[in-house]
């Protein structure tokens, strides 16, 4: 209740910074906000080009690839941006934190929800893709009712990232080497996320190798995106309710280790 | 009388001075391994009691090192007393460093409402007040203009122009009177005097005796994290002023 009355107080903080991240983002750059737009528009266009020209054999059967990949892409994107921000936050505003009481928690989570702004502007783009595939493909992504579920997903998509950002914020204000081990890590992600392959068609027979695949919490995330805006059917609960459970618990995690160590924060930075 | 403004009970402050600096891994399990991640205690303040009531204007005395600027963090909530508590009623501004909160990629006029937001402000209070911050602040012609091409005494003016617009009950002033020009330091000693009047609360930290008795009332001296003395602000400033001279 006490944490709640507060977090009211300084939600203008929260509007504020959320507004500074996005406008500052882009400040300077000619093209601006058209960027958010833009950027995945071109980098699906090269993914494309890669893995479904030069090295793509097996994706004639895909459903259409364009789509899958951009799904794949803007939830990796989204993901890692966000948290790598989020990560960074503390340090960032150490100047502020050191001189005026602020919950500090704003600061990790106004880089989430200024990333997801953003993100959520870039689905225009695959809006556009859909659009287009739908009349002029042979393939075309199959859109039904279940299109309206597509938020689902993405929700459980920001409580995940919100979660890891408050844990890697709390973990690298005492140890700078997290951000660069992170970064390590998100390039793994993109290869253990389905973005670009699709996992039955990996023939892996390993039972070891493929749960441990689906163990990642954005395999199960992609999936039930997919499942809503391409393959037009409900997700699968399994992918639902792992999803959910995961994210909900690094918000916990997040939050108690956050807590729990956010009065030694000033010490450090 | 209403509840005083603010009350420090039994506080304490508690540092650990390591000798570096761990902020990697690698350093740290190195230490932990061969046992030399020990630290030395350092007790910044130590069993500080004082109130303060509302209306009242304490000058808070002091050497460098004595805990002063310590003691304004904690009462403003940025560091959490070790032990013992700190009671604040009342919003307070704190004047810590001015500009502490400007984001030197954005215009000062963004920064206005980001500052303003960050002591709990909503936007539409901000702008009722935008023109008074703006006018007193005298940055007309350079408001669109990012704060990182602002001098220091810019920042300093537009930071002071915010804090003091709002209106806070309860003012803590670190040595931020000797801002900017004698025209402008007139000027803001003169708006800090108008804020008075309507009874606000201020703790003002200063070296100088001479400004303590021109806006306190009352006084305290910190010696090496120790409440030493209390009391009105002309006797306490005669015994600091000995102090001073005892150290000479």
């Amino acid at each position: 209740m006490k944490y709640l009355k507060n977090f009211y107080k300084y939600r203008y903080l929260l509007y504020e910074i959320v507004r500074k991240n996005i406008k500052l983002q882009y400040r300077n750059s000619v093209l601006g906000i058209f960027w958010t737009f833009l950027q995945p528009l071109l980098t699906t266009i090269v993914l494309v080009l890669v893995f479904g020209g030069v090295f793509g054999s097996k994706r004639a059967d895909m459903v259409n690839f364009p789509i899958y990949l951009l799904c794949g892409r803007l939830i990796y994107e989204f993901f890692t941006q966000s948290t790598k921000r989020a990560m960074r936050s503390i340090r960032l505003s150490a100047s502020v934190i050191k001189k005026v009481y602020v919950p500090k928690y704003i600061y990790p989570l106004s880089n989430v929800i200024a990333n997801f702004v953003t993100f959520l502007i870039s689905l225009t783009v695959l809006a556009c893709f859909i659009i287009y595939f739908y009349f002029f493909s042979d393939k075309p992504p199959i859109i039904n009712g279940y299109i309206f579920l597509s938020p689902v997903p993405i929700l459980i998509l920001l409580i995940l990232s919100v979660g890891v950002g408050l844990i890697l914020s709390t973990l690298e204000v005492f140890f700078k080497d997290v951000e660069y081990l992170y970064e390590v890590f998100c390039m793994l992600l993109f290869y253990l996320t389905p973005i670009f392959y699709h996992v039955d068609q990996l023939g892996i027979t390993n039972r070891f190798v493929k749960m441990a695949l689906m163990a990642n919490p954005l395999y199960a995330i992609t999936n039930m995106f997919r499942s809503c805006v391409l393959y037009g059917e409900m997700f699968n609960m399994n992918h639902f309710w792992y999803a959910l459970g995961f994210s909900l618990l690094t918000v916990i995690i997040g939050l108690w280790a956050f807590y729990k160590k956010q009065d030694k924060f000033i010490l450090h930075i | 009388m209403s509840k005083p403004a603010i009350v420090v009970d039994h506080m304490s402050m508690m540092f650990n001075l390591n000798k570096e600096k761990v902020d990697n891994l690698k350093e740290y399990f190195i230490k932990l391994l061969t046992r030399r991640l020990h630290f030395t205690e350092f007790w910044a303040l130590n069993d500080i009691t004082f109130t303060v009531e509302k209306g009242e204007r304490v000058g808070v005395l002091g050497f460098n090192g004595a805990g002063k600027s310590t003691l304004l963090k904690v009462i403003a909530g940025v560091l959490k007393p070790t032990k013992g508590s700190v009671k604040v009623n009342g919003v307070i501004a704190p004047m810590l460093e001015l500009g502490a909160g400007f984001d030197m990629n954005y215009s000062g006029k963004e920064n206005i409402f980001l500052y303003g937001a960050t002591m709990g402000y909503s936007r539409k209070f901000i702008e009722e007040k935008y023109n008074e911050i703006v006018e007193f602040s005298e940055l007309k012609d350079f408001i669109d203009v990012p704060v990182k091409n602002y001098s220091s005494g810019m920042r300093a003016r537009l930071g002071f122009a915010i804090a003091t617009a709002v209106e806070p009950e309860i003012l803590i002033l670190d040595e931020v009177l000797s801002v900017g020009d004698a025209k402008f330091r007139k000027k803001s000693e003169e708006k800090v005097r108008s804020m008075f009047d309507k009874g606000t609360t201020v703790l003002f930290v200063s070296h100088s005796t001479q400004q303590v008795l021109n806006i306190c009332n009352k006084a305290i001296i910190l010696d090496h994290g120790k409440l030493i003395a209390q009391g009105d602000a002309k006797e306490i400033c005669k015994l600091y002023d000995d102090m001073v001279k005892g150290v000479k």
